[in-house]
């Protein structure tokens, strides 16, 4: 970026106080970071271009109505028919707008940046829950990245990676990634302290009890971040078109610079399809209880014969026995 | 098995332990062994347990009670280490708790010691069965072999057939008996009960009291139960240690404690022991003044009375097996028709075990004057209980609801 041009004047309005150039000062230190991880940025910035472009040819392999079927499949498994039944209608309204491709390229984008926000803010939840320090190290920095205005993130990724899917992707990452680490904290701590202690009494070890106790026990909560997560991506990855980042944001960009309400609308109105999908059939995971799936799964244990009803009784004349 | 014993063979052996939290709790205890007051050290945190010292010898119910504050649960913790004692040592089977690095002290955990929960702590997202043998697979038992011990152990607890049930779909008293499956599974020597049944209601507490007690004598396990209430306190232990602030007030048998009260702190808890539901008939059985052997006369009876003052004497036979009960009455009688031998003078008398409670003697000492004889199993009379010492067992000994008349008179 070029020198700075002071367009603020070098008094401020409280008498005395000296006008702090932070802004420059945050942008020689970006430079430097730019310069220096130079190496890394590339490779991320082929990472991104790669996975995400991969992905979405991938999506867009097979024709609209296949893939309407899969997501409506996959919504079955994860829930139940009501859900893959409202699936058809998102998915045939994107494709009678014909913003088909668009729309993949921002599942694609989206798919990426979430993953890549939970596998960062996962491990990052555990260490905060685990760790009293570490938690109030990253709660400012989460602060940071949730409540600086969105587009805002989308100038230094911009100047990092250029114009393209990175951008949006990294950006994405940002925005989308501190839910993920609070909902995760949250979920461990929330653990009931006596299982823990039990698991303790007996003489588990950390991993043990991390893997075997409070994860599992903390899906739930942790499904709601991954929620989340997934949620902000999508409404990030819009703003991405600001950045050329693809898919239904660089239409919703295009509407706007041309002012075309019509265009700008049904681009809009695949967002909300996107994220009506996305939303239900993530929220799902966090009960699998009552999905088809653990339903399917659960089928052959049980035909193996369970004790019978009328179990108070059972339990009555055992213990007198 | 390993031995398990050490020079005096207890299986916990607990000296001068202190637990403080806080900040700096070295400091507390070192303030507290100089002689400060638990309240003195609020400031700087607080004190849990003060100088506990106790000794649980293998195959003994210790009970530890206490109202809740009273550093009970704490104390329990610092026996497997969860709460490791800020000074003092435990030792659990002759080996130092205190002392033991994580990775000694997880191997401990996993052999001696295993514990039942208030609240019972079962895993939500295991099966009943994969809850038992929780246990066992942290000690990286293989499947088989965890699976048909947890078997075993639901069976021990009356849950045979539950494995496949969620901890969920069980009552309360259905859940405990899982953590206590959970903790027989593990097969190790020393049980660990904090408050175990403090949240069942109180019929089902009552049963898994019972099955507590049926276990241990099955078992021989050696068990530490934290309760905050003396009646479940009499009923389990063999010895109690009451705690109050931190500190063991009183160490004894049910009896030395109900008798005995070390303070006007525990005199107050004894006040609502239902004494006829924690006494036992060995506990105030006296041994009989005389017996007679089955082949004396009346005359010896008569004189035997006399003798010790008795208006009746337990018949027994060589090997000391109760026959009855011969009264001073029909024994004067015999001896004024001149009879030989005690034929037809001897009269039935109630007999009981040992382990009675004194609430189950009340109807048959009523009813017969010589009061009710305890016999152990095969019928050898041990010792009697006199009416007179059924009703002073019951009292309270630190009432004073009753005046005498006249009232002596004072100069």
């Amino acid at each position: 970026m070029s020198a700075r041009t002071p367009f603020a004047a070098e008094e401020t309005e409280g008498a005395g106080i000296p006008r702090l150039d932070v802004g420059l000062w945050l942008e020689e230190g970006f430079d430097w970071f730019q310069e220096t991880f130079a190496q890394l940025i590339a490779w991320f910035d082929y990472a991104f271009t790669t996975t995400s472009q991969g992905l979405a040819d991938i999506l867009a392999g097979p024709d609209a109505l296949i893939l309407t079927v899969i997501l409506a499949a996959i919504a079955w498994l994860m829930r139940d028919w009501k859900l893959a039944l409202l699936t058809v209608p998102l998915m045939l309204f994107i494709v009678a707008v014909d913003l088909w491709e668009e729309a993949l390229e921002t599942l694609a984008l989206v798919a990426v940046a979430a993953i890549v926000a939970l596998l960062i803010a996962i491990p990052l939840g555990i260490l905060a829950a685990k760790s009293r320090a570490v938690s109030s190290a990253v709660r400012p920095v989460l602060d940071l990245m949730q409540t600086m205005p969105a587009l805002v993130w989308l100038i230094p990724t911009m100047a990092m990676f250029g114009l393209g899917m990175p951008a949006g992707i990294t950006a994405t990452i940002i925005f989308a990634l501190p839910p993920g680490v609070r909902f995760t904290e949250l979920a461990i701590r929330q653990v009931d302290s006596e299982v823990v202690e039990a698991g303790h009494a007996f003489g588990a070890g950390q991993w043990q009890i991390l893997f075997r106790i409070q994860l599992p026990l903390a899906t739930k909560t942790i499904m709601a971040g991954v929620n989340q997560v997934i949620m902000l991506a999508l409404s990030m990855a819009v703003f991405g078109g600001f950045v050329g980042a693809g898919g239904l944001g660089n239409e919703v960009s295009a509407a706007i610079n041309t002012l075309d309400l019509g265009r700008g609308l049904e681009a809009g109105l695949c967002v909300v399809m996107l994220a009506i999908y996305l939303d239900r059939v993530t929220a799902a995971l966090g009960s699998l209880e009552g999905s088809t799936l653990s339903r399917l799964l659960r089928r052959r244990p049980k035909a193996a014969g369970q004790p019978g009803e009328g179990t108070e009784a059972a339990a009555a004349s055992t213990k007198t026995g | 098995m390993p031995e398990n014993t050490n020079r005096s063979g207890s299986a916990v052996s607990v000296r001068n332990v202190y637990k403080a939290f806080g900040r700096r709790p070295e400091t507390i205890v070192r303030r507290l062994k100089e002689g400060a007051e638990r309240e003195e050290l609020t400031s700087l945190g607080t004190a849990a347990v003060i100088d506990a010292s106790f000794e649980v010898a293998q195959g003994e119910i210790f009970v530890v009670m206490g109202l809740s504050g009273s550093g009970k649960s704490t104390l329990i913790r610092t026996l497997n280490g969860i709460q490791p004692a800020t000074d003092g040592t435990v030792e659990i089977f002759g080996e130092d708790i205190t002392a033991a690095g994580p990775r000694q002290l997880r191997r401990i955990r996993r052999e001696k010691i295993s514990m039942v929960f208030q609240h019972f702590a079962l895993m939500p997202h295991r099966t009943v069965g994969q809850n038992a043998a929780y246990a066992l697979e942290v000690r990286g038992v293989n499947r088989v072999d965890r699976e048909q011990k947890a078997a075993e152990a639901l069976e021990l607890v009356g849950l045979k057939g539950y494995a496949d049930y969620r901890p969920h779909e069980l009552s309360g008293g259905m859940r405990q008996r899982v953590g206590l499956a959970r903790a027989l599974a593990a097969e190790t020597e020393l049980l660990l009960m904090d408050e175990a049944f403090s949240a069942l209601d109180p019929l089902i507490r009552k049963e898994m009291q019972d099955q507590l007690l049926e276990l241990q004598l099955e078992l021989g396990k050696t068990i530490v139960f934290i309760t905050h209430d003396l009646n479940e306190a009499m009923r389990l232990g063999s010895r109690i240690a009451v705690m109050r602030d931190g500190r063991i007030v009183q160490n004894g048998t049910t009896e030395e404690i109900l008798n005995d009260p070390a303070n006007d702190y525990v005199a107050q808890f004894i006040q609502d022991v239902d004494r006829t539901r924690v006494l036992t008939a060995g506990d105030v059985k006296e041994p009989p003044v005389a017996v007679l052997g089955a082949g004396q006369g009346p005359r010896a009876a008569h004189r035997l009375m006399r003798e010790h003052q008795s208006s009746a004497l337990c018949v027994v036979d060589q090997s000391r097996r109760l026959q009855g009960v011969v009264y001073e009455d029909d024994a004067a009688e015999a001896v004024a028709a001149g009879k030989d031998t005690l034929a037809g003078i001897i009269r039935p008398m109630p007999t009981t075990a040992p382990t009675t409670i004194l609430a189950d003697l009340l109807h048959a000492a009523a009813e017969h004057a010589a009061g009710v004889a305890v016999v152990d199993e095969a019928g050898r009379l041990q010792g009697v209980i006199p009416r007179v010492t059924l009703l002073s067992a019951l009292a309270d000994p630190s009432t004073d609801a009753v005046q005498t008349v006249p009232e002596e008179v004072t100069p």
